[in-house]
C-alpha cells in the first residue's frame, strides 16, 4: 500500500516537474540550434535529431551578426539592484515606524500612510508614463541609469512597504519593549532587534522587488532611447523580420538566471521559521 | 538603596479607568506582590513602572529622580513578562548578556557574568542553544536570568510563572524566591493572581481591584481581615461568598441561609457586634470563605451546578435558591452535578461589610471562644 501510495506520489511529482520544466527544456534546446534545426519540428536529441550551434549563444555577444546584450545586460542589473536595495531600506524603515508609531496629521492616520504608499501600485502604470518622462526630460535624466533607478524606487517602494509592515505588524511588540527596558532606544531596537529578526520578511520584499524591477518592460521602454538600454527592451529589439529563435531562447535563458539563482540562494532562509521563540 | 514613590498614577484608555489614584511607597529590599484578579490593573501599574504606559496623571520618584517623561530605556527597571520572550535571533547566553552589552560593558566580561547567572538558573548546559530550542520552562528561565542580570534596583515580574504547567510554576516559585533572596537594594514587583502564591512569597502584599490598590499590607493581615468586598474576593481562592445580610437587634437574616439568632451567627455578645459599640441594624453583606461551609444534614438544601477536585480538595459550587454558593471540602468528594446536598455555616471567621462594600466587622468566634477557655 506504502509503495503504491509513493508511486503515485513521485508519478504526479514527475508529471508536474515535467510540465513545469518544459518550456526551459524547450529554450535550451532551441538555443543551440540554428535555422533549420528550429523548422524541422520537435527535435531534442543534439547531434541525432539537429546538428547543435552556438550561433544562438554567440550573437548575444555580437558574433554571428548578433547585437551585444552584455551592455544592457549590466544596466538590468545596476538599475534592478539598486533600486531594489533603495528601496528594502527606505520601506524598511517606513514600514517600521508605520507598524509601531502613531502618526497624526489632521485626518491622516497611520493606515492611510500606509494605504498612500500601497495607491501608488493601485492605478495602470502608462498613468504614470507621461507624467514620468516629463519629469525626468525637466531633471535631464531621460535615458540614464539615474532616471529609470529613481523611476523603479517610486516603484518598488510601495511593494517593500506594503510586505513590510504586514511582516512587523505580526513581530510581536513585547520584543520591542523587552529591548528598550534591556536599554535600546527604538533605533537601536530597530537594528539589533527587529532586523535581524525580520531575514524572511526582508527575503520576500526583496524577491518582489528584484522580480518586479528585472521584468519590467515598460517603464524600461518609454524612458531610455539607446544610451542605457535594459535588458527586456534589449530582447525585443533582437526580432527582427526573421525571428531568431536560438538567440531569444538564449537571451531568455540568461534573463531569467540571475532570479533562478537568487531562489536557490535564498531559499533557506525562507524555509527556517523566523521568529520561533520570539514569544510563546 | 532608594526607595521607590509613587503619587497619585492615574491612567484612562478610550474612557476606561486602568489606574485610579495610585500612589505607593516602596522599600527596597522588600518583595511586593500586586494581588488581583484578571483586568484589576497590576499589568498596566508595572507598565506604567517601566514607562511602557503613558500616564494622564501622577508622578513616579526613585532615589530623588523623577521618572515622569523618562523614557524606558533610561529607567533603571528590569522586568519579566506573563509571555516567555527572548531574542530569538540570539543564543541563550547572548540573550541573557544582551542588557550589559547595551549598558556598555564589553563583551568578555558581559558573557562572563551572564555566564554565572545562567549557571543561577540552571541553564548552564543550554548556553548556546536559540530559545526556540527550549521548552516553555527554559524559556522564561532565559527571561528571568536576563532580568537578574541587568540588575536593575527596580525589578518587574509580570505573572512571570502564569504560564506554566502547575508542578513548574511551583518548582520554579521555589527556585526565583531563592534568586531574589539577598537582593536588599532591589525593589521587587511581582504580580500575581494566585493568593496562595502571595501568601508564600512576598513580604508585603497590595491587593488591586479596578485600577485601585485596595488595600496594603503583610499578607496574613490582608488574608485574616481584607478591607473590602473586592479585596476578600482576591485573596480568597476558592472565592469567598458574598452574601446579602440584613441585621437585627437580636437576629439576622442572610440571603439564602435564612434567619439565624445572633447568637449562633456570630457570636455577637462576645464579639460586640450589636449594643453600644456595635453594628446599627440595617443591610449588610456577609463574607464566608468557603471553607466556612459544611455539609450537615441538618442544614438547608443546595443543587450542585459544578463539581472541581483538585489534588486533595473539591469545591462544589452551589445554587441555593438562587443564590450561589461555593463549598470548599478537604477532601475528594464527589457531588454529582444536580444533585442535592444540606449545608449550613461553619461560622468560625465571618467578615461584615457595608453596603459600599467596605469591611465594617471581623468576626472570629470560634477562636475567640477557644482564647476565652
Amino acid at each position: 500500500m506504502k509503495t503504491v501510495y509513493l508511486a503515485i506520489k513521485y508519478l504526479a511529482i514527475l508529471l508536474w516537474s515535467s510540465f513545469v520544466l518544459f518550456p526551459f527544456l524547450w529554450a535550451v534546446t532551441t538555443s543551440f540550434k540554428t535555422a533549420n534545426g528550429v523548422t524541422g519540428g520537435a527535435t531534442w536529441i543534439p547531434w541525432l535529431q539537429y546538428e547543435p550551434s552556438l550561433q544562438g549563444w554567440q550573437s548575444l555577444f555580437g558574433g554571428s551578426g548578433g547585437t551585444d546584450i552584455t551592455g544592457p545586460y549590466f544596466n538590468s542589473i545596476i538599475v534592478t539592484g539598486s533600486a531594489s536595495l533603495i528601496s528594502i531600506v527606505l520601506g524598511t524603515l517606513a514600514a517600521y515606524g508605520l507598524s509601531r508609531f502613531t502618526f497624526k496629521a489632521g485626518f491622516i492616520r497611520n493606515a492611510d500612510i500606509t494605504f498612500f504608499f500601497i495607491s501608488q501600485r493601485i492605478m495602470p502604470p502608462i498613468v504614470l508614463a507621461i507624467p514620468f518622462f516629463l519629469l525626468l526630460r525637466q531633471l535631464g535624466l531621460l535615458d540614464t541609469l539615474a532616471g529609470l533607478i529613481l523611476v523603479y524606487i517610486a516603484l518598488l517602494l510601495p511593494i517593500a512597504v506594503w510586505v513590510m509592515v504586514d511582516f512587523f505588524n505580526n513581530v510581536p511588540r513585547q520584543l520591542d519593549e523587552m529591548a528598550w527596558l534591556d536599554g535600546c532606544t527604538p533605533m537601536t531596537t530597530f537594528y539589533r532587534v527587529i532586523l535581524p529578526n525580520s531575514v524572511p520578511g526582508l527575503i520576500v520584499a526583496g524577491m518582489f522587488c528584484l522580480i518586479f524591477g528585472w521584468n519590467d518592460f515598460f517603464f524600461a521602454f518609454t524612458l531610455t532611447f539607446t544610451d542605457t538600454q535594459l535588458l527586456p527592451v534589449a530582447i525585443v529589439a533582437l526580432n527582427s523580420s526573421v525571428t531568431p529563435w536560438w538567440s531569444l531562447s538564449a537571451s531568455a535563458l540568461i534573463s531569467v538566471a540571475p532570479l533562478i539563482l537568487l531562489a536557490f540562494v535564498v531559499e533557506r532562509f525562507l524555509s527556517r521559521g523566523g521568529l520561533a521563540g520570539a514569544v510563546r | 538603596m532608594s526607595a521607590l514613590t509613587l503619587q497619585n498614577l492615574n491612567l484612562s484608555v478610550r474612557d476606561e479607568t486602568w489606574l485610579d489614584d495610585i500612589s505607593l511607597h516602596l522599600e527596597p529590599g522588600a518583595l511586593y506582590t500586586l494581588l488581583g484578579r484578571t483586568g484589576a490593573g497590576k499589568t498596566s501599574l508595572i507598565r506604567a513602572i517601566a514607562g511602557l504606559e503613558t500616564l494622564d496623571a501622577g508622578s513616579i520618584e526613585h532615589g530623588g529622580v523623577r521618572w515622569d517623561g523618562l523614557a524606558p530605556w533610561r529607567r533603571p527597571v528590569a522586568m519579566v513578562y506573563q509571555q516567555f520572550i527572548n531574542y530569538p535571533h540570539l543564543s541563550v547566553l547572548d540573550n541573557v548578556a544582551f542588557p550589559l552589552r547595551r549598558a556598555g560593558v564589553a563583551a568578555a566580561p558581559a558573557r562572563e557574568q551572564a555566564w554565572q547567572t545562567i549557571q543561577r538558573v540552571g541553564l548552564a548546559a543550554m548556553a548556546d542553544r536559540r530559545p526556540g530550542a527550549l521548552s516553555g520552562g527554559q524559556q522564561q528561565r532565559v527571561a528571568i536570568a536576563r532580568a537578574l542580570t541587568k540588575d536593575a534596583p527596580v525589578l518587574l515580574l509580570d505573572e512571570p510563572l502564569v504560564n506554566l504547567d502547575y508542578k513548574l510554576r511551583e518548582q520554579m516559585r521555589e527556585d526565583l524566591v531563592e534568586l531574589l533572596e539577598g537582593r536588599q537594594s532591589t525593589i521587587v514587583i511581582y504580580a500575581s493572581t494566585e493568593p496562595s502564591e502571595a501568601l508564600q512569597m512576598s513580604a508585603r502584599l497590595l491587593v488591586m481591584e479596578e485600577g485601585r490598590v485596595v488595600q496594603e499590607g503583610p499578607p496574613r493581615q490582608v488574608f485574616d481581615a481584607p478591607a473590602s468586598v473586592g479585596a476578600a474576593r482576591v485573596v480568597n481562592d476558592p472565592p469567598v461568598n458574598i452574601l446579602s445580610m440584613t441585621l437585627d437587634t437580636d437576629a439576622a437574616e442572610v440571603e439564602s441561609l435564612g434567619w439565624f439568632s445572633l447568637e449562633t451567627l456570630l457570636g455577637v455578645e462576645r464579639l460586640g457586634l450589636v449594643g453600644d459599640q456595635g453594628l446599627p441594624p440595617g443591610q449588610y453583606y456577609l463574607g464566608l470563605r468557603a471553607s466556612d461551609l459544611a455539609l450537615a444534614p441538618e442544614g438547608r438544601p443546595a443543587v450542585v451546578t459544578l463539581t472541581e477536585v483538585s489534588g486533595s480538595e473539591t469545591v462544589t459550587h452551589l445554587d441555593m435558591a438562587g443564590c450561589h454558593l461555593v463549598l470548599h471540602e478537604r477532601a475528594v468528594v464527589n457531588h454529582p452535578v444536580g444533585s442535592q446536598i444540606h449545608i449550613r455555616p461553619r461560622l468560625s471567621t465571618v467578615f461584615v461589610f457595608d453596603r459600599n462594600g467596605r469591611r465594617v466587622h471581623v468576626a472570629q468566634p470560634g477562636q475567640r471562644a477557644d482564647s476565652r477557655q
